[in-house]
């Protein structure tokens, strides 16, 4: 195992020799806000270089291998992207400069919320969130504003189904909205009657993943939008599953006033250590003038010059990050979009989904596929085997290690007991999909003949199976030197 | 999958079991929830003296593979929590029945019992659920 940067260091070890000052010191601040010794590792450069090119060598990314995470559409992230964004005149601007002197980012912004308003059959996008959450958090603030401006303070009520993303209860509670919990029919559907009861004048609105977590295009959605629009209520989609959908569905065609797109998941910008993430919100008539500010506004004069500026749309929640949200980010999007093209986006959709069902047809002739439909871009297996009952899904996952996959998503979504769920995206190739599903077969088999191979993997990987347990009972947060390990210490 | 039902108790629909004494009752989860939840390594409990309704969330249970909401089976206000959980979680594991107890209530109102589960009952709910 690589050691932590600290073990390498030596006392009086330096990686960059500075000149000598030449220049008066000037004052150190006070000394009551001076922190004595502050314990920094003290290495070479070619230390500092190996270090973390063999941390670097240890990690699995999608750029190694195929990365099947379920929710997270861990699609490849074109170079291009990164080219662009390395572009000179972009990388030296300042949030801070006048208008006038970054009119081509501006630019850019506006074009990119016009393609995301495009794809989402919305009136409006912003680019401020900065993820998906902080998107969902904007969306529930123009919906509790919106019931606000009518005077319906008590609509306090969010419809969320069972099968929802953890971060849905979350963002209603951190607006003060209560979470109503309302259960998947057998097909995998919101089910409609068990929406019924909550339709009433508590009712802020519903957040609704769709496709949802089980993979499936929910087949009431048109109805279930009505019915809560016909209630007063507002729809929330919560955009993670987008990569099902573009130029396929309009969610703001479906009747969804607004929805957050994750720019990390579905338009291939970094994600999952690398980042930042973005969640611009987009938004039907209903919400627009709500969206979370400024936005890019773009203006022609007479003599058909274009100018662009910054607006805050007119009953604005505000801003909600600093800044423009993460510009360099929007600039990766930008170019995944135009590169690719309509025709383009909607391809990647397509293949998306076929990726998926290919992957399900084949793995649920030996896992037990309970929700069994034809699936979007994802779908939910369950890890556990009629003939080997000691083995779970978290064994299944930790062997796939050993194959060279990252394992999916396990035990989520919560309605599927020892869930795995499988998302291949579009940038998988049928032979990657194949050298995948043999793996996942060949994995059945040795669960049968020999559990113990499953329970005690990964075999390959740099650290064998991790104590969670433990690190979750007793976490130690940040790297302690031997001598202050309260492990070892015996006072404590 | 093999479990344990304590034949003193009677059981919620969420598996919660709760054991009655006069007036007061003592509330956990059951061996098939633990042991579905796996290893716990977290309970956060309420403050003794809030009071819940039937079938209200009234704690949480964290293991390594997800976070559940506990629900009260009958309405109460809290008069005793089982402080040791939050030192050894792994009670909840050990011993559900026993020392893995959640919270002691004041029983608002002993008829809701009639809504809970005998052990029987409780028995084949979850060889139903478990298909």
């Amino acid at each position: 195992m690589e050691p932590v940067i600290y073990e390498l260091s030596a006392p009086g070890r330096c990686a960059a020799h500075l000149p000598e000052l030449d220049v008066p010191a000037s004052q150190l601040p006070p000394e009551h806000l001076l922190r004595e010794d502050l314990d920094l590792p003290e290495v070479s450069e070619l230390d500092l270089m190996r270090h973390y090119v063999r941390l670097s060598q240890l990690n699995h990314g999608v750029d190694v291998g195929m990365y099947p995470l379920g929710s997270c559409t861990m699609k490849y992230n074109p170079k291009v992207n990164e080219e662009a964004a390395r572009i000179t005149g972009l990388v030296e601007t300042h949030p801070y400069q006048p208008v006038e002197t970054v009119q081509g980012n501006l630019a850019i912004m506006h074009e990119l919320q016009g393609y995301l308003a495009e794809l989402g059959g919305f009136e409006a996008v912003s680019l401020q969130p900065a993820a998906g959450a902080h998107g969902e958090l904007s969306g529930t603030l123009m919906i509790r504003a919106y019931h606000r401006d009518r005077g319906d303070d008590q609509r306090t009520i969010m419809l969320i189904p069972d099968s929802a993303h953890g971060t849905n209860p979350a963002s209603t509670a951190m607006v003060g909205m209560e979470t109503v919990e309302v259960r998947s029919d057998a097909r995998g559907n919101m089910e409609i009657e068990a929406l019924k009861p909550h339709l009433n004048e508590r009712l802020a609105g519903l957040m609704l993943t769709n496709p949802n977590t089980l993979g499936l295009y929910d087949e009431h959605v048109l109805e279930v939008c009505r019915l809560v629009h016909e209630a007063g209520g507002l729809v929330y989609g919560d955009g993670a599953n987008f990569n099902a959908l573009m130029g396929i569905v309009k969610p703001g065609d479906v009747g969804f006033d607004v929805l957050h797109y994750n720019l990390h998941k579905t338009f291939s910008t970094p994600h999952g250590g690398g980042g930042p993430g973005s969640g611009p919100v987009g938004a039907a008539p209903t919400l627009a003038d709500y969206l979370p500010g400024p936005i890019v506004a773009r203006d022609e004069n007479e003599a058909g010059a274009t100018a662009y500026r910054f607006v805050m749309p007119e009953r604005s929640i505000g801003r909600i990050k600093s800044f423009y949200g993460h510009f360099g980010i929007m600039v990766r999007a930008y170019a995944y979009i135009r590169m690719l093209g309509a025709q383009g986006l909607l391809d990647s959709s397509m293949a998306a989904v076929l990726n998926a069902n290919y992957l399900q047809a084949i793995l649920s002739e030996v896992y037990p596929l309970p929700y069994d439909r034809v699936c979007m871009h994802e779908f939910v297996l369950q890890g556990r085997l009629e003939d080997a009952p000691d083995v779970r899904a978290l064994d299944i996952a930790k062997r796939l290690i050993d194959f060279g996959f990252h394992p999916p998503t396990n035990y989520f979504p919560l309605i599927v007991p020892e869930a795995l769920m499988i998302e291949p995206t579009e940038t998988e190739s049928k032979q990657t999909l194949d050298r995948f599903a043999e793996a996942m077969l060949r994995i059945a088999q040795e669960a049968r003949e020999d559990p113990e191979l499953l329970q005690n993997a990964p075999h390959h990987a740099p650290l064998r199976r991790l104590d969670e347990v433990r690190a979750a009972r007793e976490p130690v947060l940040s790297w302690q030197r031997p001598e202050d390990d309260p492990a070892t210490d015996e006072t404590e | 999958m093999a479990f344990e039902v304590n034949s003193d108790c009677r059981y919620a629909e969420n598996h919660e079991w709760i054991q009655v004494t006069g007036d007061t009752a003592t509330v956990g989860i059951s061996d098939y929830a633990q042991q579905e939840l796996t290893d716990v390594v977290f309970v956060e409990l309420p403050e003794i003296g809030d009071t819940f309704a039937q079938g209200e969330p009234f704690a949480v249970v964290e293991s390594v593979k997800a976070a559940s909401d506990v629900y009260l089976p009958i309405s109460g206000e809290i008069i005793e929590v089982n402080d040791a959980l939050e030192d050894a979680p792994e009670l909840v594991n050990d011993e559900p029945y026993g020392d893995g107890w959640f919270i002691r209530i004041k029983v608002a109102d002993p008829d809701e019992m009639d809504d809970l589960m005998s052990p029987d009952e409780y028995r084949e709910f979850v060889a139903e659920q478990e298909g």
